[in-house]
């Protein structure tokens, strides 16, 4: 069964027509050559596919393209506004937080993610005091909040001290 | 050869130069070539381990609007050269292993594709299979020769003498799992066949590998086949020889050409097909005399191998050369079961033989009485014990030294269990490591001047992850002594000259050497102001030094574990490595690839086994849920350095393959801070709860 949607990706309009069972993952790689999300698992365990959906990380391969009807999308390419660096793609480059960079779009976007997550206060497993108004992004926090995002290269290191450096940057600011 | 340069490029932390593609995701991997009016392929698997096929129904999914064509070994084309019973891809109705490629379905779209796969019903002769691998069986063998061409026995001097006069001896056995490399982009192959001619995008650590396996296979000219890889997501191992999907895709263009033919492997099929690390059982016996000098060493392997085609790990190659003694002994058995074919994985050898070896010299400085650094610092060889040559360069020691200070080794109390903190017991370990340096033959470079002073340096290698782009771009700069904008890099194609796989940590020797032999050639020919267009072209060089030394990576590594007392729980707030690998090309990059080393060998320590079904035959923890690699959470702090080594003889860079060395003693340093924290000696990876529990 086929269905046409309207989704607007990276600021773009898309009309497409889609089989009922394309995951949005799918739908953005193939049908609009928008290959920036990756597919590592196809099954929600590997994040190398997340995306921004209306500001919140999903992992784009557990979605049906035909349910998100005039949702916003954003990817690791659409990050930055005016199609250049976000300062998480600048950090994660002087970190070297990737070596295959296969993960690396879904871990970019799943960190800016995060950082939105903690600043909403959300607290996480590794949260000590869950009613604290500020969350304290240690690196332990980075670390527990990232564990959906997996690399297989094992840039795990150098992805904690890109994000650390960014948030205690957008702190700062 | 005896030059080392110290250049202004090679040496330095340079931002790898493909980074804004990598990071925004547009860099291009194998599946996202852009390409009109793709099929798509989902393949049939066996559900049997051995047998024939006995029957095939495609009917119903012939039917299914969008589907193409259902491809099985009744109507697939017969291959040039079956030899190879691995690529033999739907050449005959045997069923091999579980898993096996019994047919493909090829569709409009993915969706229908994987639909009417499922629609294939086949219908088996089952035969009853094998596959266990156990000490005790019947039919070990012992190959000719194992991978990478080492002896598969060696002996010197009189081992059971010496073992039974030491003073001090171990006779332990360790195991190790089998294990999958599980790149983060999965296998992937698209195939064009148009008018005679192939191109491939290919996932693979060797487009020229590829070519050539493919060309062989197919019956076709060198030169009427392309393949394309200009970004790889990872390999370590699995990408560097060609598998089953590949000829699948190929046998599949071949029959409806003009139409490109997508197949990407999914998660679940990475676990069978292309590859893995064979399970081992190493019986090592030590013997040593009151000073703690060891007397005898022997390590004998038992591992796996597939029945339809031989694969023979190197387990222990590299106690052959670790650490002195005057007799020694090393042997390798296989038993061949109805299973996929392994492989190549990280350190194919070096990473559970020196698991093994080096638990064993923890265990064995224990009974010694000894400091482990101590114990081995006394073992330390003068020469290569197999050749009988001098090392180019061996700081193993400097290493353990430097680490230890890093690490804060000393004053350690040895006495296992002897810390806490509330219920978590404390503990450290450390280990040593050593990896050959390789070199690998068919490599060309082609060096062209593209005027005012830029040039372009051409070479069919590829970046799996490892830095290739940036490194060579810096080894090219240096070779040519301009600067490293002045440099453009095409690696990737097989339009480019040929050169050997991402492979046994050699890309960067072999390469780099072959560049630096281009630049030399250039210059010579056409001096320091070329016109545009003069182009050089040049094989990498005999080094004739490698009769004269024996040349290897060093490596150690340190652990802290924590160990919950109740639970069982290993956690690893830090590590340490320290390694002697000559001169580091990109400082960045490199420490990237010790550390993602390091944690791949915390993962082998603590995480990761593929559990075979000896019932059906196939992985049953076969995907990212069941099938644990380290996640972000899994890893602490990792603090990594390497020592000042000048190696004027390894190659004109002065450098060591890094790709594998990170891996290689990192699973023994948490096996040994493990057992320093609980006083449990689990001599079984993983090292899950339930075994520090028993
Ligand atoms: S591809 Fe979506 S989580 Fe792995
Ligand atoms: S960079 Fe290779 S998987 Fe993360």
């Amino acid at each position: 069964m086929e269905q046409e949607i309207t989704i607007k990706v990276d600021g773009t309009g898309h009309r497409l027509t889609v089989d009922t069972r394309t995951t949005l993952l799918d739908a953005l790689r193939e049908r609009l050559g928008i290959t920036s999300p990756k597919k590592g698992c196809d099954h929600g365990q590997c994040g190398a596919c997340t995306i921004l959906l209306a500001g919140r990380r999903i992992n784009s391969c557990l979605a049906l393209a035909v349910a998100f009807e005039d949702e916003e999308i954003v990817t690791a390419e659409g990050l930055a506004e005016d199609g250049g660096l976000h300062p998480m793609h600048r950090s994660f480059i002087e970190h070297d937080a990737f070596q295959c960079g296969y993960c690396t779009p879904g871990q970019i976007v799943s960190a800016v993610g995060m950082l939105e997550e903690a600043s909403s206060g959300w607290p996480s497993s590794v949260t000590a005091d869950l009613d604290a108004d500020e969350i304290v992004l240690a690196d332990e926090e980075i670390r527990e909040r990232m564990s959906g995002n997996l690399c297989r290269c094992a840039a795990y290191v150098n992805i904690v001290s890109a994000i650390s450096e960014t948030a205690g940057g957008e702190a700062r600011r | 050869m005896s030059i080392t340069t110290t250049g202004r490029a090679i040496g330095r932390a340079v931002d790898r130069i493909e980074g804004p593609q990598k990071v925004t995701g547009t860099a291009r991997y194998a599946y996202e070539h852009e390409t009109e009016y793709p099929l798509y392929l989902y393949p049939v698997q066996s559900e049997i381990a051995r047998g024939r096929v006995a029957r095939i129904d495609a009917r119903s999914a012939e039917a299914l609007p969008g589907v193409v064509i259902v491809i099985t070994h009744e109507n697939a084309p017969q291959l040039a050269d079956t030899h190879d019973k691995e690529l033999a891809v739907l050449q005959s109705d045997e069923v091999a292993f579980r898993g096996q490629y019994v047919g493909a379905v090829v569709a409009e779209s993915f969706e229908v594709a994987r639909h009417a796969a499922r629609l294939v019903s086949v219908v088996y002769d089952e035969e009853s299979h094998d596959v266990g691998l156990r000490a005790d069986r019947v039919d070990l063998y012992a190959p000719d020769q194992l991978n990478a061409g080492f002896e598969t026995d060696t002996a010197e001097g009189d081992v059971d003498g010496a073992l039974s006069s030491a003073a001090v001896t171990l006779d332990e056995t360790y195991t190790t799992p089998m294990e999958h490399n599980n790149p983060m982009e999965p296998h992937t192959t698209v195939a064009v066949w148009d008018e005679g001619d192939l191109t491939l995008y290919d996932s693979t650590q060797g487009v020229h590998t590829v070519r050539r396996t493919v060309a062989r296979i197919f019956g076709l000219e060198r030169d009427r086949v392309r393949v394309v890889a200009p970004h790889v997501g990872g390999g370590f191992g699995s990408k560097g020889l060609p598998h089953a999907n590949t000829i699948l895709t190929t046998l599949a263009a071949q029959m409806i050409e003009g139409r490109p033919i997508k197949f990407a492997l999914t998660r679940q099929q990475m676990f069978s097909g292309v590859g893995y690390r064979t399970p081992t059982i190493q019986r090592i016996r030590l013997g040593a005399d009151e000073e703690g000098r060891l007397t005898a060493i022997s390590h004998d392997v038992i591992e796996l191998s597939a029945k339809i085609k031989e694969f023979a790990e190197q387990t222990a190659s590299a106690t052959r050369t670790m650490y002195a003694t005057e007799n020694r002994r090393t042997t390798h058995r296989l038993a061949a079961l109805d299973l996929p074919v392994p492989s190549w994985m990280r350190a194919p050898g070096e990473a559970p033989g020196m698991y093994a070896l080096e638990v064993a010299m923890d265990e064995m400085a224990e009974r010694c009485d000894l400091d482990p650094i101590e114990f081995r610092t006394r073992n330390e060889p003068e020469v290569d014990a197999e050749t009988g040559l001098p090392y180019s360069s061996r700081n193993l020691i400097a290493c353990l030294r430097e680490g230890a200070e890093r690490f804060g080794w000393e004053g350690r109390d040895p006495t296992p269990r002897a810390r806490r903190d509330g219920r978590w017991l404390i503990g450290t370990g450390v280990a040593a490591a050593m990896y050959p340096v390789y070199r690998m033959p068919g490599t060309r470079a082609r060096v062209r001047s593209l005027g005012e002073g830029r040039y372009a340096v051409e070479i069919g290698a590829v970046d799996i992850g490892t830095g290739t782009w940036t490194a060579l771009t810096q080894i090219a700069a240096d070779a040519l002594g301009v600067g490293i904008g002045a440099i453009e890099l095409r690696i990737g194609d097989t339009n480019l000259p040929s050169a050997s796989v991402a492979g046994g940590s050699s890309g960067i020797t072999v390469w780099g050497s072959t560049i630096f032999e281009a630049a030399r050639l250039f210059r010579e020919r056409h001096g320091e102001d070329p016109s545009e267009g003069d182009t050089v072209e040049a094989g990498t060089p005999d080094n004739p030094e490698t009769e004269n030394y024996s040349m290897s990576a060093f490596g150690a590594y340190f652990a802290e574990a924590r160990v919950d007392e109740d639970t069982g729980e290993v956690r690893v707030p830090r590590m340490t490595g320290v390694f002697a690998v000559g001169q580091v090309i990109n400082a960045q990059t490199a420490r990237s690839q010790f550390i993602g080393g390091m944690t791949m060998g915390l993962g082998m320590a603590l995480h990761e086994e593929s559990l075979v079904d000896e019932r059906f035959g196939h992985v049953v923890n076969h995907d990212f849920a069941e099938y644990h690699i380290p996640t972000n959470a899994d890893v602490g702090e990792i603090d990594v350095a390497w020592i000042d080594e000048e190696d004027p003889h390894v190659n004109p860079m002065g450098s060591k393959g890094i790709g594998e060395i990170g891996i290689v003693g990192s699973p023994a340093a948490v096996a040994n801070a493990v057992y320093h924290a609980t006083g449990v000696r689990v001599r079984d990876l993983p090292i899950t709860p339930d075994k520090l529990l028993r």
